[in-house]
């Protein structure tokens, strides 16, 4: 052959990270480590009222104590280093921080965005995506705020919320994700600084897809940020996140909290796709993910589905979940998680039923290649008064090459005999057979691995939005060329 | 007589490890058809794949030549992007890829080595319909994920299709005859049969004279043992027929 077969995996798999840039900035951070003066400085920052101060705290004795007892949680199938809690960064922001319009944005911050390919200009309406970016710990921008506005969406950054709506920041915070409710999320509770907050009022369908791209750029730092979305009775909204990061040869620790709240009759669809830095080939760097995101269909015949695509981070610990609590509710879970090189990813869901004729669907799409460690790791909790719950369970792993592995956790239980679960999985190759046969009618090698990952996550990318999905395909094909052996 | 688009000196190949071909000697021309029959295990299949460029097919003495350049030293992509196609034996599925988008794809994958624009969804289909027409294709099959849950005579038209929109020079089929009913070989001989053209050559492996019936060659060869031990025209192929392999295996060793 021309070229010989580890040449060309050899160049495609030292394929750059490409928004592993750093932006110049001048920020403003706080001092690492943390304890009450921390948490106090940052509520401080950010002018809140005292109730949330004081939940910030209770937040933070939590973990503390959690901490001193040793209760990271070890349940995961991923391995990583102990971390020092007390050398992370908890703040820190691009300055200035009251910003008014685009026109007060460092214009270094807008290139920064461009370069990732997310036009924060509201000139370019055409995109028809509302953005809210998150930078550091920040939110920098809104667009669409007013067009949004007289249909009575609100739809901003956390802080900003905070000032707007405390009545109703206060109402659901904490709501569905209690700040006990876990080790990262008592961290992210006590210390978060700022993150995406919408709310769409009775009946109002919301007119484009709200978008939050979040940037972890700052050395040293971690990033908290909170996202809560409400859709009120008979409300419907599309909600994207997308995430990049800084190429560092430290590990950066992101715990965020994802709280969605569907009222009766209303729908909320969530779609990610997650790129943080995954680290290197050696595994050096890259972004540890640990992240709890929950939504709870209060109402009747409510409904939440998260779709992710997971790329990037070095770990990823990620279980999007939904509680049917509404008679006649339904909850989706469609995700695509690929592990290259040395990324560990222990994802899945929590489907929890409790009221009458619930219904969930889970369809989890697993691609190993490298030294990647896949796991699936999934409840389906059917409550005693669920009466007709009903679940359908998918997991499908792709292995490429033979030093990587996937899994597959799921845990049933069931305490209402009308209850129908079905649970499906199959692991499979990429075979040889499929290559050659898609490279003998003159697909190169990359496009071929690209077609067939696509062809296998398919079920999942169909749930996204349409310009998010061509994005998870480019970013599918990039992560997993040439890791064929 | 034209310069030879095929030729093959003294080649040995092993399949996996083991040894299949052992001096196979072949010349084509563009415009031929050559039928190779043989047993089971005579190494047909190896010698089609030699000639796709299979992973686990490997050349170790002799030579292939291709339109005079060594054809071992392309890539498969390359060989099918300079004209090479393999109607496969076993079509492979690709679960979730959908066939018009898998044939787009391929057919510009070749247009734009050969320097050609590529062609738009658009144009794709116009060009995918009338190239369905000659396999009889239901167009609902293009809508439809690569291979998957094709019937085995799907399969084997599908595979045409794909040669008829990728236009070979040279074009190999594995045992495109096998588990056909005489309705669907009918369908498939026919499609190859409007492939037929003065550019184009063609190399039909067939265990069975049946295929032959539709496809006339200019010329069989018998493979057995790993080599070509017998070659002829189309009349080799009835003799065949009534006497069976055996006594070409006889006198081959």
């Amino acid at each position: 052959m021309a070229e010989s077969e580890t040449e060309n995996l050899e160049r495609l798999a030292n394929r750059e990270y490409q928004y592993g840039f750093v932006t110049e900035i001048d920020e403003d951070r706080v001092p690492p480590g943390l304890d009450e003066d921390i948490v106090r400085l940052i509520s401080a920052k950010k002018g809140e009222p005292e109730w949330l101060l004081e939940w910030r705290l209770k937040a933070l004795r939590r973990f503390l104590e959690l901490l001193a007892e040793d209760h990271e949680p070890t349940w995961a199938n991923v391995s990583y280093p102990k971390i020092d809690y007390q050398k992370i960064v908890y703040y820190a922001a691009p300055k200035p921080r009251k910003l008014e319009s685009l026109d007060q944005v460092d214009p270094e911050l807008l290139r920064t965005y461009e370069r990732l390919g997310i036009p924060l200009s509201e000139q370019k309406r055409l995109h028809g995506v509302a953005v809210d970016a998150v930078f550091d710990s920040v939110s920098v921008a809104t667009t669409f705020k007013e067009e949004l506005e007289r249909q009575g969406i609100i739809f901003c950054s956390f802080s900003e919320a905070v000032k707007r709506c405390p009545d109703l920041v206060r109402e659901y915070l904490g709501s569905v994700v209690p700040y006990s409710d876990n080790f990262f999320a008592a961290l992210n509770s006590a210390v978060f600084t700022d993150g995406s907050f919408a709310y769409v009022p009775k009946g109002v369908r919301c007119p484009m897809e709200l978008s939050t791209y979040f940037r972890i750029n700052a050395a040293g730092t971690g990033q908290f940020e909170r996202t809560l979305l409400i859709a009120d009775e008979g409300a419907y909204v599309s909600y994207l996140e997308g995430c990049t990061a800084p190429m560092r040869d430290e590990n950066q620790l992101h715990a965020a909290v994802v709280e969605l709240v569907a009222l009766d009759d209303a729908e909320i669809k969530y779609s990610t796709v997650q790129n943080w830095y995954p680290g290197d080939k050696q595994g050096r760097g890259g972004i540890y993910n640990f992240v709890t995101k929950r939504g709870a269909c209060r109402g009747r015949r409510s409904k939440i589905s998260w779709t992710q695509v997971e790329t990037g981070s070095a770990i990823t610990w990620k279980y999007p979940s939904c509680i049917l609590q509404g008679d006649e509710s339904v909850g989706a879970f469609y995700s695509v998680a690929m592990t290259n090189n040395r990324q560990q990813a222990d994802t899945g869901t929590k489907m929890i039923h409790i009221g009458r004729n619930t219904r969930s669907t889970i369809v989890s799409k697993g691609i190993a290649a490298g030294r990647g460690q896949q796991s699936y790791r999934g409840l389906v909790r059917i409550g005693p008064k669920a009466e007709g719950a009903r679940n359908h369970s998918r997991c499908d792993s792709l292995l490429l090459g033979d030093t990587c592995g996937a899994h597959t956790f799921p845990y049933i239980e069931v305490k209402n005999p009308t209850a129908t679960v079905e649970h499906e999985a199959t692991t499979s190759k990429i075979g040889e057979d499929q290559l050659f046969y898609c490279r003998q009618r003159g697909l190169s090698e990359e496009d071929a691995v690209s077609m067939i990952v696509n062809g296998f996550c398919k079920e999942v990318l169909r749930e996204l939005p349409m310009e998010f999905a061509v994005e998870a395909q480019n970013l599918l094909g990039l992560s997993l060329e040439g890791s064929v052996g | 007589m034209a310069d030879a688009l095929l030729e093959l000196r003294d080649v040995h190949a092993t399949a996996g490890d083991a040894p299949i071909l052992r001096g196979v000697d072949l010349v084509i021309r563009p415009g031929e058809v050559h039928a190779v029959m043989g047993p089971n295990g005579s190494g047909k299949s190896t010698l089609a794949n030699a000639l796709a460029g299979r992973p686990s097919v490997r050349v170790t003495r002799g030579e292939i030549l291709y339109d005079g350049r060594d054809l071992t030293a392309l890539s498969p992509e390359e060989r099918a992007r300079e004209g090479i196609f393999l109607a496969f034996q076993y079509p492979v599925e690709i679960p979730g890829v959908a066939n018009l988008y898998f044939l787009k794809a391929a057919l510009n994958a070749v247009r734009k080595h050969r320097g050609q624009p590529e062609l738009d969804a658009m144009e794709f289909l116009q060009l995918a319909r009338r190239k369905m027409k000659l396999v009889e294709m239901d167009e609902k099959l293009m809508q439809r994920s690569v291979n998957e849950g094709f019937s085995g005579g799907e399969k084997k038209r599908n595979e045409v299709l794909q040669m008829a929109i990728l236009e070979p020079r040279l074009a190999v089929l594995d045992e495109t005859d096998s588990g056909l009913d005489i309705d669907a070989l009918r369908i498939v001989a026919g499609g190859v049969n409007a492939l037929r053209g003065p550019q184009r050559a063609m190399l039909v492996i067939t265990h069975y004279q049946r295929l032959l019936d539709y496809v006339e060659p200019d010329f069989v060869h018998v493979l057995a043992g790993g080599r070509i031990a017998r070659s002829g025209g189309k009349e080799l192929a009835r003799e065949l027929e009534e006497k069976g392999y055996g006594w070409i295996e006889a006198s081959a060793r």
